[in-house]
């Protein structure tokens, strides 16, 4: 067998390189630890940073923190970034409130309706633009759009999670239209066959069926829309003490109390900067791990 | 897919046989889905409008010198943002020479190296890396990376000190806050974003290109760079753009991590600013034409990236149908 080999070019040099030049050998070696030095390379920095945000934040954090109102002046050691998680969950549930079904539905005329018509390649490429525009456009629109016809009573939770929604928007309508397609046709058919109404084949039909995958890319939205800080920057305003009220008075989310506590010089307000970062990236981090099971579960059927 | 196209036309002959007002709920839905897609159509105009119309002041105010004047004094009410223009520029330029090959490299190590049972964890940690909110990199940045790069920076600065050119990229006196720390910050926040669209166009290329070149007897790397790779290299070019867009746009991490200083140098360790980072900044204490020029700035960031997201639209489409499919 071992003789063959060195004797005639067989195919097993492809899997032994035993036989390949040393120069050609070396080139694959070296490009194959490239690849490899890549992985480390974005993965270091990603352990570092979960590492060194949890080693901050969790001596820092309790439920009390978690609860009680910013205190007033940013000097003070004392806690609380309570009003930042309401805000945070307000305005992301808002968000997804208004962003969910809008792209549903999005995609279903995409899918079920235009398919390949002229209109809906121009909403599909619209869509795709939509996507890379800036948070900070998104959040200086929504300021322009809806917090100054307000005048003051235009900084609220509601505001922040429009921007946020009008953010994530084509990021769903794209994601759940990848799915739809994946929904055989031969379900549509049988569907109508039976004399079932369009709408109706939809919402029972294609929809159930899409629904694992369709989650998946709404959750990986929500937990963007949740981390976002630039549009909620301008629409949310900042508020000490809890707000349960998204449409009146002013709130405020974990990412914006970060970005205003970070360069902040004082020890208490780093803190709850550093509990405020743990809080969120649980958050966001939670939401992945959960989008990502679910679209696991999909792929296995 | 081309059966969705052509089923519609049975839609009526079903509504026909069922009662009128279920007809008439068919509709409703297919309107209402109509609706939800204009939607799309309905926000980019109003964005454009919108912005456009509150930024119009500091435009008539400023004319061409908004641009082409590298001075930005608010308080007397001069606005010219070619430093944050250049700042944008340069530090998305050094977090594309980072994220580049890393992400090709990623992207590479998923789809052709990876045993396939490691896979997944692996594009787990891709996700995660794209979950990591913008504001808790800059928060990062600002205090556990900055005093570490502060020292390096010196040190580097000091030994390239005899070498042309290089001396005047990275020089004395050196921030820890600074274009090239944006550029590392960003860097790492593309990298998720170039990696999974470059997978998704590994993963289309066709696995004949692959074995073409394997039955030809080329080691693995010599199939990457004879087949894969230049099959794919519209696409990836493409990738590479819209990751470019992302990094253009970015604002909270740049912010806290750029420096803030206002000035066009050639120095990468100095401190600067870019155009997302000044809004967030500055738009607090804003009022009136300041306010209106801030707005400005998001108008013109907004024009930016939608050009470069188009031209990498465009780029896909020309160079490749099939691949065109996967990013479009």
């Amino acid at each position: 067998m071992t003789a063959s080999t060195t004797a005639a070019p067989t195919p097993n040099r492809l899997t032994s390189h035993g036989t390949l030049s040393g120069r050609r050998r070396y080139t694959n070696l070296a490009a194959t630890a490239l690849i490899w030095a890549a992985l480390a390379v974005a993965s270091i920095p990603l352990g570092l940073l979960i590492l060194w945000v949890a080693r901050k934040g969790l001596p820092v954090l309790s439920w009390s923190y978690l609860t009680e109102s910013i205190p007033t002046r940013s000097t003070s050691d004392a806690p609380g970034i309570g009003p930042a998680v309401v805000g945070t969950l307000i305005t992301t549930a808002l968000a997804t409130a208004i962003a969910v079904p809008l792209g549903i539905l999005g995609a279903i005329y995409l899918n079920e309706y235009g398919a390949e018509s002229r209109l809906a390649q121009v909403i599909r490429f619209l869509a795709n633009v939509l996507t890379g525009v800036p948070s900070i456009v998104m959040g200086l629109f929504i300021y322009t759009i809806w917090v100054v016809p307000l005048k003051g009573a235009g900084l609220t939770a509601f505001s922040g999670s429009l921007a946020l929604a009008f953010l994530i928007l084509p990021v769903i309508i794209r994601s759940t239209e990848e799915m739809l397609k994946l929904v055989p046709q031969t379900l549509r058919e049988a569907s109508l066959a039976l004399g079932a109404s369009r709408a109706r084949t939809i919402v029972t039909v294609v929809l159930p069926a899409a629904l694992p995958g369709i989650t998946s890319g709404a959750l990986l939205a929500v937990a963007r829309a949740a981390g976002e800080t630039a549009p909620v920057l301008f629409t949310v305003g900042f508020t000490n003490s809890i707000n349960w009220n998204p449409f009146s008075g002013t709130n405020v989310t974990l990412a914006q109390l970060i970005f205003s506590n970070a360069s902040a010089p004082y020890e208490g307000a780093q803190q709850r900067a550093y509990a405020a970062a743990l809080t969120l990236i649980m958050l966001v981090l939670l939401l992945t791990v959960i989008a990502r099971l679910v679209a696991a579960r999909l792929t296995v059927r | 897919m081309t059966a969705t196209a052509t089923s519609p036309p049975a839609v009526p002959a079903a509504g026909r046989l069922t009662a009128k007002d279920k007809h008439l709920a068919d509709r409703n839905f297919r309107y209402l889905a109509l609706a939800a897609g204009l939607l799309v159509l309905v926000i980019l105009a109003l964005i454009i409008i919108s912005t456009t119309r509150q930024a119009w002041p500091a435009f008539t105010s400023s004319g061409s010198k908004f641009f082409t004047s590298t001075r930005w004094a608010p308080s007397q009410g001069v606005f010219g943002s070619l430093t944050l223009v250049y700042g944008t520029f340069v530090a998305s330029a050094i977090a594309l020479v980072f994220a580049v090959p890393v992400s090709i490299g990623i992207a590479l190590f998923l789809t052709e190296v990876a045993p396939r049972r490691a896979r997944r964890p692996l594009s787990l940690v891709i996700d995660l890396l794209a979950a990591v909110p913008s504001v808790v990199f800059g928060l990062w940045g600002f205090i556990y990376l900055r005093p570490g790069l502060t020292v390096g920076y010196g040190r580097v600065a000091d030994a390239l000190e005899p070498i042309p050119v290089l001396n005047r990229l990275f020089a004395n006196p050196v921030s820890g806050s600074s274009f090239f720390t944006a550029g590392l910050i960003l860097a790492l926040m593309i990298t998720p974003i170039v990696t999974s669209l470059t997978r998704e166009v590994l993963e289309s290329v066709p696995s004949s290109q692959r074995e073409a070149a394997l039955a030809l007897g080329a080691t693995r790397w010599e199939t990457i760079r004879s087949a894969v790779l230049p099959y794919g290299k519209g696409a990836i070019i493409a990738s590479v753009m819209l990751g470019l867009g992302r990094a253009m746009g970015e604002t909270i991490a740049v912010a806290l991590v750029i420096g803030g200083g206002f000035q066009i140098t050639a120095n990468l360790f100095s401190s600067g600013n870019a155009m997302p980072a000044v809004i967030a900044n500055q738009f607090g204490e804003a009022s009136g034409t300041y306010r209106s020029a801030l707005i400005g700035l998001g108008v013109a960031l907004f024009v930016v990236t939608v050009v470069v997201n188009l031209i990498a639209r465009t780029v896909i489409a020309r160079s490749n149908r099939a691949l065109g499919k996967v990013l479009l």
